[in-house]
């Protein structure tokens, strides 16, 4: 007897639209693979009238020497650089160089002409170079610029713009196909029915039995232990979800700047305490006030990253603009290097929300408990994204005080009560509860 | 077998067909339910598109979605700085010394701002500090954040620029300088340097110009004795401190008297040391806080205080003006003498408004030689000249003046004949009026010019001679304001700042300070003040005026200042409104003090109505021919018979937010600047509701509460006499009752221990500390009638009692000889009433942090526990609100939160709007509906204290720790500290012999203890 079972040519049809739409994607991703970089390698064409003047010795003596205030193609502190032989004369900048200033006493024109232009900011000797090191500097500064590379901005967001359009037309191609072989399939059953009644063959029913619903209802025992399990299971997820009411675990706001914690803490290594100075004498750990980001910034215009170093989420532009909000939330014009005057304040989101009744001071932990803020705050130094990385629950403050020992070596305010503590308790180390940290009103009032 | 009885309803029913009975008995109802009317219009109903059904969805669906929505938390935004300025880390106190002057209150002070915004006055404890602050000075902060303050110059009742009010005003000084009219500035006392000297620079411009000073409340007889005397306008200054016998005769000298702030100097004197202390006699007609201080309160009529001066004056000076006869003279007398032989130990005060009265006490100080009396020093906080005030008011009628500028005074309100000066105002050309509230005045003026806070200014006081105080700005101004000071300089075409002048004119000041060492400290001493030299003046003459007093009209009406209103400028101040008076215990009003025997004669009474309330009957005051009306009355016990009292302050009505416009004008009868005026009174129908936070005026004889001796006893006998060990029956023994306990005690010695000692002589009740605890508790205000029905949240209050007998020892020994249930019924009921001549005693109390507290057994949720540093914790997020813990307390301190005070229409003080609750201290969480609170011992100042230590690894310093009270206690009745530390100074007072714990035999072990108050009688 033969039996048309339909599921199992459901599940083939689902098998073969996969594949299908295999088919396809691998081939979209062989082909964002192919356009490989193999950019213009940096032209390596030493400007003929920079001298005799060695471009890689340049750049060392440059990086060390100059790029504090002097960028190549970018007004910082001082003038940008770049090409910077073709404007002067080359006796002119060999003692500009070793001593700006006296030019500029004794009045040399170009000299004080260039002093006003640059907000009057003094420029450092340099008596220890020799001409021959200023030449190759001026080697280094005279190479042209590196053609910027197209290629390498492969970043997140345009190729997956593209891929977005290609996916959806992959996905209308896919119901199509779904939509025929559906029809198809009716046609083709219809079609062996009309032979079937042709043919004289019937085609058998599903018996009419007892269903397994019936039989499950009519078994009392099965069913009062399915609804115990159910309550249970219920019960525990509905404790579950009101206990993390509140609880704003992994809590991570998009920010009117994005500020990358991994950078500065992480690839940077800025001490935390740098920005976040009010932590060591205050509750407040304090969003750090713009004229901190601006004691590096003033010199950091633009994302400096390599391609192979580990920060490649977002693109080099991306940063840059991040940059620029920070100038334009301060008021600093980056091409006359000046303060407008012009501040709007940034409205950060806040992350870490304790309840007002909770008395949490900073000071105490970081300063005198000594505890690494990653205790708390985790590894923030890998965080691109900042996040709230504890619960902040009681439970959890009041875990890490029975746990941990209070910091006593040199600190005279421990010595007695340590002594006198520790002699009541029998033990040489106290935690933080033994002190009384667990008591209400230390952290209610 | 079933009854046959028929039960009837009515006699309609016996009557067979009746229509009514059938009626009644188809219907379930008498009459038809007019469900028409409340259902409107059936068809509209039944057309509706929502179904009764559809309507319960719709609620059932917005509820759950409410409070679904309500488990999602909302974005908090945080805003740093752009550039943070290097004083300021957030969540970390700035201090900025500077000095409070109002031109009624002065005082030194230190003010504690919090990210940039001042929160908290504190007592400015170096030496120089010449006035501590009192209660309005604690509260002048919120004066800073009323949200009714003029927030921009007016023009004629419109909105200007300071250009447009430039422009107005040099118009008008040109024309005035051209005319040859007159320009009269009207200033409060300034007390103030460098603008008198700016003044005088500006007045030199104009031919025409006058000075004219106007206290509201004056001092101008005393002024006018002293420059007599003297050669100069000031006051003569007091230390009491350097007296064995005070003599006060109507000088409220713990109150407002010349500027107040003496009571520092007392209370050092009232310390019992070596088995001395000083003397205080008191000779008053309304119980003030003085007499509720004195050792022997004497009550008299201003007139019989007038022939008790000249009878003191005959005594010391050895003169013979003979005075008639009064009641009390054999105890004048008697006071004579002890003076006589106190000799320099001895002084002599008086606060009547009369020239005569003033001159004898500057002879009899004179002739004492008094040690306390300092002339050389006098105090430059009072000049207001009340003729030159009534001249002024004249020169308008007539016309003749041009320009009028106005400064902090509010003439309109504070002066008896402001119809007068509204009728003048009209013929001035031009009035400035410079003022921080558009009040009684500055609506009427030509300019109202925003002025700005004390908080918000630069400048400089000189309280006394050789005391030089600076004031500092703590807070960038909040609104359009400009100094007076500013202001004239820019009115002069002076481009100079008012900071730049004053910064030239201080150090002439300074005794040596550089500017920076000025602002830092705030004081400056001058190391020599010049002698000064007492010209003759006809004190006999004076004498003889005096003795020759008469008593007018049927009653004296004494007005005074009450503790917490003073002139009234802070009147929309809450926190002052709810502070209970220290006398009567009555908050947000003032009222007509009688004495019991005038009230049964005028038919006048007070009853506590069933919710505790207390209702007074109303009178309407008649002074020559004024009327006060709905005036209500207290029966005030001490009040001398044939006197009645009434403050200064109530009854303002611009510029004040509904809830604070209480009481009445006491303004309205200041006549000629007298604070004594023939009155005559009428009762009203209708009775008064008082908002009074204490209900119980005596002790009951119960000696164990507040323990008092006398000095003779404290003296001479044993301590356990007069500071009896409580004792409990053990096993039929009798015990101390500290010795007895049901619960195992921890052991206390480790670490720290708050103890907090009051001592009950040195604690004037003046309440400096009840605003102090407010404003660093973020303690709400309730309003009247919350407060009448005892809701009141004061973590601190001062209980008042009256003994019943003439005095508390007395009432003891009238409870000890009530004998059989009968007679200790009446006796009891008796010892209700206070005595005609009551002794007074204030106690605060506040949480005692029990050792074994009551409160912490009966918690359900154990939201109120015990920490081992003697505190007792309250932790609200837990506090489910049974309300277990009040009730078990036996001191009565905790507070209940009936009500959300803060974000709430129903209660529109500061807490509801965002000025105001810039106030708050953010390292106090402000509590919710249905929470207990109570006295923290200011826990986040002691856990402050101990991390300062920790960062610094250092050990606590001595008498490092402070609570609010004990900063504010500006008497030193209060110190707090650690027990535990043998150095600190409460540790020391736990060892005296007059130490005692409140209720000792319920054996609740406090952390609070109190010293036994002894009396000089």
């Amino acid at each position: 007897m033969k039996k048309v079972g339909n599921h199992t040519s459901i599940s083939r049809i689902i098998m073969f639209c996969l594949a299908f739409s295999l088919s396809f994607s691998l081939s979209v991703f062989a082909q964002d693979a192919a356009p490989a970089d193999a950019a213009a390698a940096p032209a390596d064409a030493a400007g003929a009238d920079a001298g005799a003047g060695d471009p890689a010795k340049g750049k060392e003596l440059f990086n060390t020497l100059c790029a504090a205030c002097h960028k190549l193609d970018a007004k910082a502190t001082g003038p940008a650089l770049r090409n910077v032989a073709e404007k002067h004369d080359r006796e002119w900048l060999y003692s500009w160089i070793k001593n700006s200033s006296a030019m500029i006493k004794a009045g040399d024109p170009v000299a004080v002409k260039l002093f006003n232009e640059n907000n009057q900011a003094v420029m450092t000797p340099f008596p220890q170079l020799s001409n021959q090191d200023i030449d190759n500097i001026l080697a280094y500064t005279s190479q042209p610029a590196e053609v910027p590379t197209i290629a390498p901005t492969t970043g997140g967001s345009p190729v997956a713009a593209d891929n977005g359009i290609n996916n959806v037309l992959i996905l209308g191609a896919l119901v199509l196909v779904l939509v025929v072989l559906i029809v198809m399939l009716a046609l083709v059953n219809k079609t062996l029915k009309r032979v079937a009644a042709a043919n004289g063959i019937e085609v058998e029913k599903p018996e009419s039995s007892v269903s397994l619903w019936q039989a499950y209802a009519k078994n009392q025992f099965l069913v009062l232990v399915t609804a115990i399990l159910l309550l249970l299971s219920a019960s525990y997820f509905l404790y579950g979800y009101l206990m993390q009411i509140g609880v704003d675990q992994g809590y991570e706001p998009i920010q009117p700047i994005h500020f990358s914690h991994k950078i500065h803490a992480g690839d940077n290594g800025i001490d935390c305490k740098y920005c976040h100075s009010s932590a060591r004498v205050s509750k407040h750990s304090g969003i750090p006030s713009l004229n901190v980001c601006m004691n590096c910034h003033k010199n950091i215009a633009e994302f400096q990253g390599d391609k192979d170093s580990t920060y490649v989420e977002y693109s080099k532009e991306f940063y840059t603009a991040e940059i620029q909000k920070l100038y334009d939330a301060v008021g600093w014009d980056k091409s006359t290097q000046t303060y407008t005057g012009k501040q709007k304040p940034v409205k950060w989101v806040r992350i870490h929300n304790l309840p007002d009744f909770v008395y949490f001071n900073h000071a105490q932990h970081v300063s005198v408990a000594g505890v690494e803020c990653q205790t708390c705050h985790g590894p923030v130094e890998t965080f691109e994204i900042m996040k709230q990385h504890s619960s902040l629950t009681m439970g959890w403050c009041i875990n890490c005080h029975r746990e941990t020992d209070v910091k006593i070596e040199g600190n005279a305010y421990y010595e007695k009560i340590h002594d006198e503590l520790a002699k009541k308790y029998g033990v040489t180390k106290l935690t933080a509860a033994n002190m009384g940290g667990t008591e209400c009103g230390k952290c209610h009032y | 077998m079933a009854s046959n009885k028929k039960y009837w309803q009515s006699v309609e029913e016996l009557k067979e067909n009746s229509s009514i009975v059938e009626t009644l008995r188809n219907n379930e109802f008498v009459e038809e339910i007019p469900t028409d009317e409340f259902l409107g219009n059936k068809e509209a109903l039944s057309s509706s598109a929502t179904s009764r059904r559809d309507f319960l969805k719709y609620v059932g669906f917005s509820t759950a979605a409410a409070s679904l929505a309500a488990c999602e938390g909302p974005v908090i935004k945080s805003i740093p700085y752009v550039v943070q300025p290097e004083e300021i880390i957030p969540g970390v106190a700035d201090y900025y010394a500077t000095t409070m002057a109002d031109g009624f209150d002065f005082a030194n002070i230190v003010v504690k701002t919090r990210e940039g915004r001042p929160i908290k006055v504190e007592n400015n404890y170096l030496a120089g500090g010449k006035i501590r602050p009192n209660a309005r000075v604690y509260a002048s902060v919120l004066s800073l954040y009323d949200s009714m303050r003029l927030k921009e110059p007016m023009v004629k009742g419109k909105p200007a620029s300071w250009e447009e009010v430039d422009a107005e005003v040099k118009k008008s000084l040109d024309q005035a300088a051209a005319s040859g009219g007159q320009v009269v500035l009207l200033t409060g006392t300034l007390a103030s340097p460098a603008t008198e000297k700016l003044i005088a620079e500006f007045g030199a411009r104009y031919a025409n110009f006058k000075h004219v000073i106007y206290d509201a409340v004056s001092s101008s007889a005393a002024l006018d004795a002293f420059q007599s005397v003297y050669g100069e306008r000031a006051l003569a200054d007091y230390d009491f401190s350097k007296s064995d016998l005070i003599v006060s005769v109507g000088a409220d000298i713990l109150g407002d008297w010349q500027g107040g702030g003496c009571d520092t100097g007392y209370a050092e004197g009232r310390i019992p040391k070596n088995g001395k202390m000083s003397k205080h006699i008191q000779m008053e007609a309304n119980m003030s806080l003085s007499g509720a201080n004195a050792d022997k309160r004497i009550p008299m009529t201003v007139t019989e205080q007038k022939y008790a001066l000249v009878e003191l004056y005959n005594a010391i000076t050895g003169s013979s003006v003979s005075t008639p006869a009064f009641a009390a003279k054999a105890e004048v007398a008697k006071a004579a003498q002890q003076l006589k032989s106190a000799g320099s130990r001895g002084v002599v005060v008086t606060g009547l408004d009369d020239t005569d009265a003033q001159l004898l006490v500057l002879a009899i100080n004179n002739a004492l030689q008094s040690a306390a009396f300092n002339p050389a020093g006098a105090r430059l906080v009072r000049k207001g000249d009340a003729k030159a005030v009534a001249q002024l008011i004249n020169d308008m009628r007539a016309g003749s003046v041009h320009t009028l500028i106005t400064s902090g005074v509010n003439p309109m309100y504070t002066l008896a004949d402001s119809a007068a000066f509204a009728d003048g105002l009209k013929k001035v050309k031009m009035s400035v009026a410079f003022t921080m509230k558009e009040d009684e005045t500055a609506t009427l003026t030509t300019i109202a010019a925003a002025a700005p806070h004390y908080l918000e200014s630069w400048g400089d006081v000189s309280i006394a001679k050789g005391y030089y105080s600076i004031i500092q700005p703590t807070i960038r101004p909040l609104f359009k304001t400009r100094q007076l000071q500013d202001s004239l300089l820019a009115w002069m075409g002076n481009s100079q700042s008012f900071y730049d002048y004053l910064k030239a004119t201080a150090p002439a000041y300074a005794a040596g300070k550089t500017w920076n060492q000025l602002v830092h400290d705030g004081v400056a001493v001058a190391e020599t003040i010049a002698p000064a030299v007492a010209n003759g003046a006809d004190f006999s003459g004076a004498a003889s005026k005096l003795a020759q007093a008469k008593k007018a009209g049927e009653l004296e009406l004494v007005l005074y200042t009450k503790t917490g209103m003073g002139d009234g400028q802070q009147a929309n101040n809450p926190w002052l409104q709810e502070f209970p008076d220290p006398i009567t215990r009555v908050s947000w009003d003032n009222y007509l003090t009688v004495s019991r025997a005038d009230a049964d004669r005028l038919g006048l009474e007070n009853y506590n109505v069933a919710n505790g309330g207390l209702n007074g009957s109303c009178v309407t005051i008649e002074v020559n021919g004024k009327k006060l009306e709905k005036v209500p009355v207290i029966i005030q016990p001490g009040q001398a018979k044939g006197t009645v009292g009434l403050a200064f302050g109530y009854g303002r009505k611009e510029a004040m937010k509904p809830e604070m416009v209480v009481g009445v004008n006491a303004y309205t009868l200041y006549n000629n600047f007298n604070t004594v005026q023939p009155a005559k009174i009428t009762k009203e129908s209708g009775d008064h509701e008082f908002a009074c936070i204490q209900l119980q005026k005596t002790l009951m004889g119960r000696g164990d509460i507040i323990k008092e001796t006398t000095l003779k006893d404290y003296n001479t006998k044993d301590a356990a006499e007069w500071n009896e060990v409580p004792v409990v029956s053990l096993d039929h023994k009798e015990v101390p009752a500290a010795t007895v306990d049901l619960w195992e005690s921890f052991d206390r010695t480790v670490g720290h221990h708050f103890n907090l000692s009051v001592d009950l002589n040195a604690c004037t009740g003046c309440g400096a500390c009840v605003i102090a605890c407010h404003a660093e508790n973020n303690v709400p205000v309730v309003g009247k009638s919350e407060v009448r029905r005892s809701r009141d949240m004061h973590w601190l209050r001062i209980d008042r009692y009256y003994s019943s007998e003439d005095t508390f020892a007395g009432d003891v020994e009238t409870k000890e000889a009530a004998n059989g249930l009968f007679d200790s019924i009446e006796t009891f009921r008796e010892m209700e009433d206070p005595a005609e001549n009551p002794q007074v005693a204030f106690q605060p109390v506040f949480c005692q942090h029990c050792n074994h507290a009551p409160c912490e057994t009966v918690c359900p949720v154990a939201a109120t526990s015990h920490g081992r540093q003697g505190q007792n914790h309250m932790a609200y997020n837990r506090c489910v609100g049974t309300r277990y813990c009040a009730n078990n307390c036996p001191y009565k301190v905790r507070r209940f939160n009936w009500f959300l005070y803060s974000k709430n229409e129903e209660f529109d003080y500061h807490m509801n709007d965002d000025l105001g609750r810039m106030v708050l201290n953010p390292d106090v969480n402000v509590r919710s509906r249905g929470v207990m609170e109570k006295c923290s011992f200011c826990i986040q100042m002691t856990q402050a204290t101990i991390l300062n230590a920790k960062r610094e690894g250092r050990p606590v310093r001595k008498d490092e720790f402070y609570t609010a009270c004990s900063e504010a206690c500006g008497s030193g009745a209060m110190v707090f500290g650690d027990i535990n530390n043998q150095e600190d100074t409460v540790a020391q007072l736990q060892e005296s012999d007059r130490m005692y714990h409140l209720l000792e035999h319920i054996g609740t072990k406090p952390n609070v203890f109190y010293h036994v108050k002894v009396r000089n009688t």
